[in-house]
């Protein structure tokens, strides 16, 4: 059976991992390399690697480091953060990174997707979209946000990830960001839709803070991709910073409770 | 020691690390002459049919890997795409693959048991492996394996799948003729289990 995939998201700012907090106050939580080492130990399931500095730079990939990364990770491993171009995702999946995520120049150019697909397959093109839901008295549904959560984009975020399974993603991962670092779960209504919605692998990433999230996620959405920072990086009330991961039993006990909650519903 | 063949596709460096922490020597294979004396080889992929073939074509190694599997016997392990392009042919291009097992590529989308799934068939699977495949051996009661592909090989020789895994149905995720093997999960990325498969086949 297909098992449901618990993913650690890393966020890489000058060099070192970092967690924000609905994408803003960066705080430094400890080396890449050294979390990529106790991930391996830990088995994750896969790991997204997100260069948050990448594209609001403007800036080219940071090959060395992708490379670094890729040598240490024994798991499926995402890169994302910069990619502009198919001649970029190319270069980093023969780094050895498994998938390139993109967001703000994909939203902005579908094509792109179409022409990475077209370089490295699309298993291996997944596009990350940042999602706000709309705030205000009378405002309903949701936005997608790009550059970091900075530029509002017009248009429904489901018609968008809608059109970027069309133009070729292997996979979609939606970011909730008023709910990163929030820890207070992931956002339910808008995981369900997404999944009914597309027919390609799905992530969701944001607010997830205890193992009983992830359950929760995959009990209304059944197989998906439960990605998590906070939850992954930080322990305890007062957030001090230690990796950590479920173990295998942890893992299959939150895949077989969540799942058992979604065959019901 | 184990040849990596390096024909501009797949994880090379994910082989040598693993590897590497197996304590078993490694070989990146980029030209014929690299290939000489080898006694074991790993062939790679990701991507598409056509493309994996006529990249294996331009890399000049094609002959001499012809020569190694089908005259020396030298045990051969494929890897995602590179177990595909053992299969004669593939839905998903116009060429011929190596034929070293019979058998055709097919697409999930195009199977009404998988077409109502979610496309690729992306992340950790169940794998029943069949019995006595020494490729498996420690991992009869219990093997996960990624996996990361839209097409699946179907054996013209049911007794050539020698591991399935469900989505869908039940389909060859692993297959063997003789000196020939092929995966379609990725054991490089696949945690102890991967490293139990890899260290299987060296000390074949």
């Amino acid at each position: 059976m297909l098992r449901p995939r618990i993913i650690p998201c890393l966020l890489v700012h000058q060099g070192g991992l970092v967690k924000t907090v609905e994408f803003k106050d960066p705080k430094y939580v400890g080396d890449p390399i050294n979390a990529v080492r106790i991930f391996n130990e830990k088995e994750a399931d896969e790991l997204i690697v997100l260069d948050i500095d990448a594209t609001v730079k403007g800036a080219e990939p940071d090959y060395r480091m992708i490379a670094n990364l890729a040598a240490e990770c024994r798991m499926p491993l995402c890169y994302g953060g910069g990619v502009r171009t198919p001649e970029q995702a190319k270069k980093i999946i023969g780094l050895g990174v498994e998938k390139i995520a993109m967001s703000t120049a994909a939203v902005e150019d579908a094509t792109l997707v179409s022409r990475t697909a077209d370089a490295v397959g699309r298993q291996s093109v997944v596009v990350v979209l940042d999602v706000r839901r709309k705030a205000g008295l009378f405002a309903s549904g949701y936005e997608v946000f790009t550059g970091n959560g900075k530029k509002a984009q017009s248009g429904d975020p489901f018609k968008l990830a809608e059109r970027m399974q069309a133009a070729g993603a292997g996979e979609i991962i939606i970011n909730s960001i008023e709910r990163d670092g929030q820890m207070k779960g992931y956002d339910l209504a808008l995981a369900t839709r997404m999944r009914r919605e597309s027919r390609i692998p799905l992530t969701l990433l944001g607010g997830a803070g205890s193992h009983h999230d992830l359950e929760a996620l995959l009990g209304a959405c059944g197989v998906v991709g439960a990605s998590a920072g906070s939850l992954f990086v930080f322990k305890g009330p007062y957030r001090a910073v230690l990796i950590n991961y479920p173990t295998p039993e942890q893992k299959d006990a939150i895949c077989r409770a969540g799942l058992a909650s979604y065959s019901l519903s | 020691m184990i040849h990596i063949v390096d024909y501009g596709l797949g994880n090379i460096q994910a082989f040598v690390t693993m590897y590497k922490r197996l304590g078993v020597a490694t070989v990146r294979a980029r030209c014929e002459d690299d290939l000489r004396d080898a006694n074991k080889l790993i062939l790679p992929g990701v991507g598409a049919f056509d493309h994996a073939m006529a990249l294996l074509d331009a890399s000049g190694m094609r002959q001499a890997l012809e020569q190694l599997v089908k005259r020396d016997r030298v045990p051969v392990l494929g890897i995602c795409v590179g177990m595909q392009i053992l299969a004669d042919s593939s839905e998903e291009g116009v060429g011929a693959g190596l034929g070293w097992v019979k058998g055709q590529v097919r697409s999930f989308a195009g199977n009404p048991a998988s077409a109502a799934l979610p496309m690729p068939h992306m992340g950790w699977n169940d794998v029943l492996p069949a019995a006595g495949c020494r490729l498996f051996k420690t991992l009869e009661d219990e093997a996960r394996f990624y996996f990361l592909h839209s097409y699946y090989l179907e054996c013209a020789d049911v007794t050539s799948a020698v591991a399935r895994a469900d989505y869908g149905f039940r389909f060859a995720c692993a297959v063997q003729n003789d000196n020939v093997f092929g995966v379609q999960f990725h054991p490089e990325k696949s945690h102890h289990w991967g490293a139990a498969l890899l260290k299987n086949f060296a000390e074949l």
